[in-house]
């Protein structure tokens, strides 16, 4: 090969090319003593109808409601009651018992894969909140907080975890990739980000037919480096799709630190500038400013002013499965000193300023909710668990690849019951 | 289910027509894509539907197939019945995933919690100097995934009724639409005249609804020498060759690949003792392999000769040897021949 690609001689430094790397590894002392964190009373709150030139800072600062001791304060402040608020106090902690059961069950091996939530329950609890019911949500994986805001039966999640009898998907999913229609909750993928044009998609369904219903969507960020990411927001700004697009920052993809998505040059909410659409970036672990991030953009889509992006700045307390070990990549400590704390202590310690709440009383809903959650497990666990036994019929495996079925999944169908037949023996049955 | 109006169309027209009957009977119904508003798409299929129909029924699209696929997914799941167009089939890839790993699989995997009643249309095939990136024939990579029926019209008269009924079932369906013929049927003979569709007997087409269901074949012409395995453009190439060697050859239009007639193939090709598989797409792992691997596994012990494939070449397809890479008389010739020496 002929050696053109060398420069000549010349007095300039050689290129160099950049790697990330996260400023801490296992073994360091990470300090996060320079995330600049602006007052709470700093961040103006614009009419929903701005337009998103005039509203570009939002996407460099930070909106916050809760102060560290616990105030509520400032523009944003969405000035819920007392009754909503310990509502929304129930949700996370459901979410969070939920989650700490189902991972020890996979620990215990009685499913295959779990994906806890834990430090990112407001995320999705507060932004369900403040839809409407009839709001479509299309999930990335880490959101059974939309699925326990809008009560859904916390044994049909179980089930589906289980792939048991009661798995109204037939065992087909890895566990925790629900669908839930009727409470607005859209089939999870597994693939990353695709579900971001499919709610664009369902946004100008529901413009196009005069509907009042929009959409909602969630992702990481390190899936916001996906094509798929940025053809949503262009057919989102070119049609002024009612839909809100999150991107959940919680700095990890895996052991990927958030400048492999680019987090090292700029806000993932400053994705929206470029797309000329609005941009919030807002303190994840703050339920309340979650709530009055996505209530505000809720309003605006509602009202044909377009959509919005709204970065969750928080913190992946735990792994991203329990498939991997964070100590393996990071500091065990950089959850405990992450300097925006836990949304559900932060909320405890907002109502009890308040004196709407106290230590007895969070201690008793905790025991309720564990006892709730653990009472269910029995239940489903009734119907099945996975890799134990029989729950689905041989046969459903061939069902719903098309609305008919086709010639050659019945003859498939056929061969792979034959060979069930010929393993088990004559007059063997699919139970 | 015919209609007592009928009209001379050339494909484009009958592809509208569909597009416009099922507009016009069906209120979820959405066509979109690149340059298919205002304009009424390069080659004309959506002509005239967004003044008719309105603009949010049919719209213009970003150039990103991606986002076209995707999109329409979430619309089919609002509850649309969603057409989007890919320019070129050649463009299809970005929305692979979309089509694959979503559209596909979406009914399945939430067991009919949603569903995909999506149909893409797309033209494909070369014969137009259209170079490596607007000749290709994808069909075999549709026809690989699970959950997405594949259809390929040959005629006007096809082309509408199989469109309406692929536009009103409730499973993803890619449309592709052979552009070489869609002005005219094409006789493998680059250096003579086109024909126009007028003089052909499947150009008289009903202006209003009808369908044709999807999996069922077309049988061409009947024979007893060979069967001729086809589907789109080569459809009346085979047929012009055929005709010129008077071979008495039973051919069978395809006209879906995903759910296949297999019925049709196989009575025929017991019938007749030989096989002749032809389509432009490249060999290796194309839609030939398929059916051959079916015609031995069904018909075997009542084949004669070995199965035959013409089909394209291996490579990208060539701009201005594309003559040389097209399967055209001299290759099908050869291969008929050959088949019935055996």
């Amino acid at each position: 090969m002929p050696d053109t690609h060398r420069r000549p001689a010349s007095n300039l430094p050689p290129l160099s090319l950049h790697i990330p790397e996260p400023r801490y590894r296992p073994g360091d002392t990470p300090d996060f003593g320079d995330i600049v964190v602006p007052a709470v009373e700093a961040t103006p709150r614009p009419g929903e109808d701005t337009k998103p030139d005039a509203m570009r800072d939002l996407c460099y600062g930070l909106v916050r409601v809760l102060d560290f001791d616990g105030q509520a304060k400032g523009q944003w402040d969405p000035k819920l009651s007392p009754e909503r608020l310990r509502l929304m106090l129930r949700y996370m902690m459901l979410v969070r018992a939920f989650d700490d059961r189902m991972f020890r069950a996979q620990r215990q091996g009685k499913t295959s894969f779990y994906m806890k939530c834990t430090g990112e329950e407001a995320t999705s609890v507060a932004s369900t909140l403040a839809l409407d019911r009839g709001d479509m949500c299309f999930p990335s994986y880490r959101q059974q907080g939309i699925l326990i805001a809008r009560d859904y039966p916390l044994i049909q999640m179980m089930n589906q975890i289980y792939s048991n009898r009661g798995d109204h998907l037939m065992g087909r999913q890895l566990p925790i990739m629900y669908s839930a229609p009727e409470h607005g909750f859209f089939s999870v993928s597994g693939n990353l980000a695709t579900q971001y044009p499919q709610a664009v998609g369902w946004a100008m369904a529901s413009a196009s037919k005069g509907d009042s219903r929009i959409a909602t969507v969630w992702c990481g960020e390190g899936s916001s480096a996906e094509g798929d990411f940025h053809s949503a927001l262009t057919f989102a700004t070119v049609y002024n799709a009612p839909v809100i697009f999150n991107v959940v920052n919680n700095q990890w993809a895996i052991s990927s630190f958030s400048g492999f998505a680019g987090g090292e040059r700029t806000t993932f909410a400053a994705r929206a500038v470029g797309y000329g659409i609005a941009g919030l970036r807002i303190d994840g672990n703050d339920p309340l400013a979650v709530y009055a991030a996505t209530q505000w953009a809720a309003d605006r889509a509602r009202t044909n002013n377009g959509p919005t992006l709204i970065e969750h700045f928080t913190y992946r307390s735990e792994g991203h499965s329990t498939s991997d070990d964070p100590t393996a990549y990071r500091p065990a400590e950089e959850p405990t000193i992450w300097p925006f704390g836990d949304p559900i202590a932060r909320l405890r310690q907002h109502l009890e300023t308040l004196g709407e709440w106290d230590g007895e009383r969070h201690e008793a809903l905790r025991g309720e909710l564990e006892d709730l959650v653990k009472t269910t497990q029995k239940q489903s666990e009734k119907l099945g668990i996975l890799g134990h036994g029989m729950h689905q019929p041989f046969e459903t495996m061939f069902q719903d690849v098309f609305e008919e079925m086709p010639w050659h999944l019945v003859e498939q169908s056929k061969q792979m019951l034959a060979e069930q037949e010929a393993k088990f023996g004559p007059g063997w049955k699919p139970e | 289910m015919m209609s007592s109006e009928t009209k001379t169309m050339n494909m484009i027209e009958a592809i509208n027509s569909a597009m416009d009957v099922m507009l016009a009977r069906d209120d979820k119904v959405v066509v979109m894509g690149e340059d298919v508003g205002f304009f009424g798409g390069v080659f004309r299929a959506t002509a005239g539907l967004q003044k008719k129909h309105g603009k949010t029924r049919v719209f213009d699209t970003p150039i990103n197939e991606c986002g076209i696929i995707g999109v329409a997914v979430g619309m089919g799941a609002y509850g649309l019945r969603p057409v989007p167009e890919i320019q070129f089939a050649d463009y299809i890839y970005p929305g692979l995933d979309q089509l694959v790993s979503e559209a596909a699989r979406l009914r399945y995997r939430s067991a009919n919690d949603f569903i995909c009643p999506m149909t893409v249309r797309t033209p494909f095939g070369g014969g137009i100097f259209g170079g490596q990136t607007h000749s290709q024939s994808p069909e075999s990579i549709m026809t690989h995934i699970c959950g997405v029926k594949t259809v390929i019209p040959s005629n006007p008269y096809d082309a509408k009724g199989l469109l309406i009924a692929a536009i009103e079932d409730n499973d993803p369906v890619v449309f592709l639409e052979p552009k070489r013929i869609y002005n005219g049927p094409f006789s493998g003979y680059y250096d003579r005249p086109v024909e126009p569709w007028s003089k052909h007997a499947a150009s008289v087409v009903p202006e209003d609804y009808y369908r044709i269901e999807l999996g069922k074949a077309a049988t061409i012409r009947e024979g007893e020498a060979v069967t001729v395995l086809v589907y789109g453009t080569m459809v009346h190439v085979a047929k012009t060759i055929i005709d010129e060697l008077a071979i008495d050859a039973e051919i069978i239009d395809l006209r879906t690949l995903v759910p296949l007639d297999i019925e049709a193939i196989e009575t025929s090709v017991k019938k007749t003792g030989r096989c002749l598989i032809i389509h432009e797409a490249t060999r290796t792992s194309g839609f030939g392999a398929e059916l051959a691997a079916l015609v031995q596994e069904r018909c075997f012990y009542h084949l004669e000769a070995p199965v035959e494939r013409v089909t394209g070449f291996d490579t990208p397809y060539p701009h201005s040897l594309e003559w040389a890479y097209f399967p055209g008389p001299v290759r099908i010739a050869t291969a008929l021949n050959k088949i019935l020496k055996d």
